[in-house]
């Protein structure tokens, strides 16, 4: 899994699908990348992944391209 | 990756490339183009090094030592190579 230490275990929201890529994970050892996996834009609210040290807007956000193998659902509210 | 969030001010600084840093971006630049590392290869072994090691290296140390590993993985250097060339060169630089 290859994604940015900070955002791990937070809660986002897909904002974009990219389409379908070569999986990294394989690509990484010398592999083909297949077969290929969505990779999606998915926002997160800065204030969620930085709390109080983060002093701007609370509106403001992240927006990290994550695969879905690396995305794991949550039940819609 | 990346580094670990603290309270430290960011440096925001320019950064103008030393000259052995354009040079390791070069040679790595020159392997992909003979198929012999790709981006997603080294990042991997950029990223597998020990955390206080990666944390530990600048940005151009780290893509050094992850060519370094990808090129002794892939059969085209040995360590013991590598090792005597530095051991070679090392008389060369106006460093201890």
């Amino acid at each position: 899994m290859r994604t940015p230490a900070y955002v791990k275990g937070k809660l986002g929201w897909i904002e974009r699908v990219h389409g379908s890529f070569r999986n990294p994970e394989s690509l990484a050892y010398g592999g083909d990348g297949m077969p290929a996996q969505p990779l999606y834009m998915v926002g997160f609210r800065q204030t969620d992944l930085w709390q109080t040290r983060y002093s701007e807007k609370p509106s403001d956000t992240l927006y990290v391209d994550l695969y879905e193998h690396w995305l794991e659902g949550v039940p819609s509210t | 990756m990346g580094g670990r969030p603290n309270d430290a001010p960011l440096n925001l600084a320019e950064h103008t490339p030393a000259d052995w840093e354009v040079l390791v971006d070069a040679v790595s630049v020159a392997l992909g183009a003979r198929g012999l590392r790709t981006t997603d290869e080294l990042r991997r072994a950029m990223e597998d090094m020990p955390a206080d090691d990666y944390l530990a290296l600048s940005y151009y140390e780290r893509w050094a030592r992850g060519t370094e590993q990808l090129l002794v993985e892939k059969g085209v250097l040995t360590r013991d190579e590598i090792d005597r060339k530095m051991a070679e060169l090392e008389p060369t630089w106006d460093v201890s």
